[in-house]
């Protein structure tokens, strides 16, 4: 008890000092947590990923088509339960900074592979009857204000000309990973305005196909089958799990998420050097009122609870004060990325690091000065008052 | 006459620092009894050894060589861990500049050394109000030491001192950092500490008007001791 009087009191003496320690904590777990998010943000697509999902793509790149025959040969290979198709349509709604998803999607196949896209009936039915119309995510709708029945402009890049949709549905995720930030239009439209106007060498062709399967253990199987049966034709196909396919995007930036990763670590080193240099200066202050302590009877135990503890309060209010901030500091952040991010939240394994890397860096900044003060003799510890 | 047993018994003690490539002897050679209940002023110039001795008796020094022995424990012989044990139960101490923790009130660092003992909450408390009554500061008791004249703080550290009844007093320098006045306040609590409640004390002093307030007076020399007189 008197030693956590102590220690608490000791923690506020220096109020400037301190206040300037908890400013450099907090603002430490506040990047940290902030980099430690943005990785996460990285992996969403990932992590959303289903196991009885795979993509087959062109075995060249992503930029070059599969023909749309391929669809019922797919679809008759042992252990395909269902398989949809899409192409990403890249358009642009009024200025480029307003980035989101778009594709062209079969909607029917599609809802059915993806039950994490939760539609209403109504709404569902209304999607399927209209050519021309599309679902977007919660989030999406919310951003630009569109309200069913909405005609919404893309300007196609790849696909040139203004392309109009009528927004008819929209569509929540079924949990916090599930990306509200797309948009999703008949494939058709996009196929019959290719096929009307120019020779486009993507009518009739599609990006990529999504095929679930029966079991997820059947997984590398039917991609060998699907890529053994494509061998030697114009279009060769790659086919992957959903998850390898996510995860093949994440790995173009791999660089840059080591960096991030790097720069976390960074902050890390910073905070412990904050914190060491405030329990040095502390504990050089203190050191002839630890001697006193050592000479009415107070053993070494109780100077470095006194060292440690003293450290460990610092650190983890400005902790604290540092997770509590990155929660607005990540909405601010999240609404500034706009769509880059769909899914921008904390997880609670980045709250678990940000209290391990406190309780870490505050064991590690109390080391040095705890020995010295346990270590100097008390009679050179008294010479130092006065 | 009443008989008086020794209390303090100092044999052959030395003591050296090393200073850089030099061993620097502070005291040699020093054998001497202090007496229960007797009130000894040990004087001498800067770097005598008077501090060193002191803090050898107290156990907060090693010894080079010769022997310490309080009561029946012989000091020089104890591990660090028993010498803080020891020291919390038989040595008071009273230093020159008061060395309460500022952080506390005088109520707080009077208890201090009290929760090293087994005693309840309550009784350290009563203890404690004892204590602070027995100085004279019992209305000054949630005051912290910057709150407190220099007198008064040196009245919190000798009520400090005195609270687990110890076996003997040590101050270092007592009145050396305070004003005429509050020098007599404090010598003449502690000549009412020795008379009244029998406390033995071992005081380290420059000023030989605190020095006369003792019962006996000794003095080091370039590390050796002189003859005792009263």
């Amino acid at each position: 008890m008197l030693i956590l009087k102590l220690l608490f009191r000791n923690a506020f003496r220096n109020k400037l000092r301190t206040g300037l320690t908890f400013l450099g904590i907090s603002i430490a777990i506040l990047s940290f947590g902030l980099l430690r998010t943005v990785i996460s943000a990285w992996y969403a697509g990932v992590d959303a990923s289903s196991a009885t999902r795979l993509i087959t793509r062109n075995s060249i790149s992503l930029v070059f088509p599969l023909p749309l025959s391929y669809k019922d040969r797919i679809r008759q290979t042992s252990g395909v339960k269902s398989v949809s198709y899409g192409t990403w349509f890249g358009g642009i709604y009024i200025e480029e900074k307003n980035f989101f998803p778009n594709l062209g999607v079969e909607p029917e196949t599609f809802l059915d592979l993806y039950p994490e896209f939760v539609l209403q009936p109504e709404e569902r039915e209304a999607l399927l009857k209209d050519r021309k119309g599309f679902m977007a995510g919660r989030k999406l709708v919310e951003k630009y204000g569109w309200k069913r029945g909405d005609i919404v402009t893309l300007r196609g890049t790849f696909f040139p000309g203004n392309w109009d949709f009528v927004l008819r549905a929209v569509y929540r995720g079924k949990d916090e990973t599930t990306d509200e930030t797309q948009f999703l239009f008949h494939w058709d439209y996009l196929n019959e305005t290719l096929k009307k106007t120019t020779a486009h060498p993507w009518a009739d062709h599609v990006g990529y196909y999504i095929i679930g399967v029966t079991r997820p253990e059947l997984a590398s199987e039917v991609s060998s089958v699907i890529d053994s049966g494509f061998k030697n034709s114009l279009a060769e196909t790659l086919t992957e799990t959903e998850k390898a396919f996510q995860q093949s995007f994440v790995a173009m930036s791999g660089a840059i998420i080591t960096a991030i990763q790097l720069v976390s670590m960074v902050v890390i080193v910073i905070i412990l050097a904050v914190v060491a240099n405030t329990m040095v200066m502390t504990t050089r202050e203190r050191i002839g009122e630890y001697a006193v302590l050592k000479t009415l009877g107070f053993t070494g135990r109780h100077i470095a609870a006194l060292v440690f503890g003293e450290s460990l309060v610092i650190t983890l209010i400005g902790c604290l004060l540092g997770m509590a901030l990155t929660f607005p500091a990540a909405e601010a952040f999240s609404k500034s990325v706009g769509s880059y991010f769909p899914t921008f939240t904390i997880e609670p394994s980045t709250l678990y690091l940000d209290v391990a890397a406190g309780l870490v860096v505050a064991f590690a900044a109390a080391v040095i000065p705890c020995r010295r003060a346990i270590r100097l003799p008390i009679a050179e510890g008294l010479r130092r008052i006065g | 006459m009443e008989e008086r047993r020794a209390i303090v018994r100092i044999k052959n003690l030395s003591k050296s620092y090393r200073r850089g490539a030099y061993t620097v002897p502070v005291l040699q050679d020093i054998t001497f009894d202090i007496q229960e209940r007797e009130f000894l002023s040990i004087m001498g110039p800067s770097g005598s050894g008077k501090s060193t001795l002191l803090n050898l008796i107290a156990g907060i020094d090693k010894a080079d060589s010769g022997t310490v022995t309080v009561g029946d424990v012989e000091v020089t012989s104890l591990s660090e861990t028993e010498l803080a044990l020891w020291r919390a139960t038989h040595v008071g101490f009273i230093f020159q500049f008061y060395n309460l923790i500022p952080v506390l009130t005088a109520f707080e660092n009077t208890e201090l050394p009290l929760h090293l003992t087994g005693l309840s909450k309550k009784e350290r408390q009563e203890h404690t109000r004892m204590a602070l009554r027995l100085v004279n500061l019992e209305h000054r008791m949630d005051h912290y030491p910057r709150q407190l004249s220099g007198g008064e703080q040196q009245r919190v550290a000798i009520a400090r001192a005195i609270i687990t009844d110890p076996t003997i007093l040590v101050a270092d320098e007592p009145t050396g950092d305070l004003d005429r006045a509050s020098a007599e306040e404090v010598l003449d609590l502690m000549e009412r500490l020795n008379s009244e409640l029998g406390k033995t004390i071992i005081m380290v002093t420059h000023d030989p008007r605190a020095a006369k307030r003792a019962s006996i007076t000794r003095s080091l020399e370039k590390g050796f001791l002189n003859d005792a007189h009263s």
